[in-house]
């Protein structure tokens, strides 16, 4: 089992991307990511 | 191996940073690219920015993670974590030495003929501080009335965006001008110390700050690289201290040649002249993998 690691950590990371994308989270991160970050420009 | 790496630095700067209409369109890329998570250090609001920063996506899911689940959403930033999980799973903290922007900015500035000083090693558990503090916890509980968190990290310490966005948006946009106030002074002046510090020490932000360097750094033991040190073949020559940006410590069993300060920039496995570090890649481990420690005097 603990051979396996790197393949179980390949799969779980698999699987949160498929949920994370089911349920919207890539829309979320393109809303955020096109308008200016005012934290990132030191300014908000 | 050292001009590969060097090449793929360049080539991958160039594709997180691939919009330059921003003078004559919009002052960033809003197309659909920015979907992906670039693995590396590269603020999504620098005006070339073609892809989106993981460290800004995730502090941005935890910041909002109380009001989307009042509104009966439940985005803890999972596509965010599993698309640095999987690059981690995969290669570790490789993308820090072969991708990552601000590394190669890094280099760069490491280059100035100046006197080198060496980083006081219990510094390196700052970076848990600045991942955990930073990114997770002060998002998801320094909020406003409305329940909204701040991407803290980004806000406060974030040297990569003040000099990708920071200082091109104030330049180029006279509303954003008006606007600079005490904050962009103190991110103006964390980059500065950055930037100085990083011209007499090899790659500081990289081993006391970056919170994503860690969360790659963390896979490294188990991912599908590793590297092997075979302690009965080194000749303590001591080449690969020299050579290694990050100060990995690994021919006299200091630190693990897996530790979350590696790289993997593999310049100890083109500089061993025995032959005595390894690259491996592979799904599963070998079985003598575990439950030894390697140095020199514990051969394995």
């Amino acid at each position: 089992m603990r051979r396996r690691l790197p393949l179980l950590l390949t799969a779980l990371a698999t699987g949160l991307i498929v949920w994370g994308t089911v349920h919207g989270e890539v829309q979320e991160v393109w809303q955020k990511a096109v308008t200016i970050c005012l934290s990132c420009v030191g300014i908000g | 191996m050292e001009r590969l790496r060097r090449f793929s630095q360049y080539i991958f700067a160039l594709i997180g940073n691939s919009y330059w209409l921003f003078p004559w369109k919009a002052p960033i890329y809003q197309g659909p690219v920015k979907r992906i998570c670039f693995p590396g250090l590269n603020c999504y609001s620098c005006p070339a920015a073609s892809m989106a920063c993981p460290l800004g996506s995730i502090q941005n899911f935890l910041a909002s993670f109380r009001t989307n689940l009042q509104a009966g959403i439940l985005h803890p930033g999972t596509y965010v974590i599993g698309s640095m999980g999987l690059v981690g799973s995969v290669v570790g903290r490789m993308p820090c030495g072969w991708i990552c922007p601000f590394g190669l900015i890094q280099e760069w500035l490491n280059r100035v003929p100046l006197p080198r000083i060496g980083l006081w090693r219990p510094l390196r558990w700052l970076r848990y501080v600045f991942l955990v503090v930073f990114v997770v916890l002060m998002p998801l509980f320094v909020v406003d009335a409305l329940g909204y968190g701040s991407t803290w990290f980004c806000k406060l310490v974030c040297p990569a965006g003040t000099l990708e966005a920071g200082l091109p948006l104030v330049w180029l946009e006279k509303g954003l001008r008006a606007a600079v106030g005490w904050l962009f002074a103190w991110k103006l002046l964390v980059l500065l110390l950055i930037i100085f510090w990083s011209m007499v020490t090899s790659r500081p932000f990289c081993r006391v700050i970056c919170p994503l360097g860690l969360f790659f750094g963390l896979f490294n033991r188990a991912s599908w690289l590793r590297l092997r040190f075979l302690a009965d073949r080194c000749v303590r020559c001591k080449a690969c201290a020299r050579v290694c940006p990050t100060g990995v410590l690994f021919f006299d069993g200091t630190d693990d040649i897996n530790s979350t300060m590696c790289i993997r920039c593999l310049r100890c496995v083109s500089i061993c002249p025995a032959g005595s570090v390894k690259a491996e890649f592979g799904p599963v481990m070998r079985r003598d993998y575990y439950g030894k420690k390697i140095g020199v005097g514990n051969p394995q």
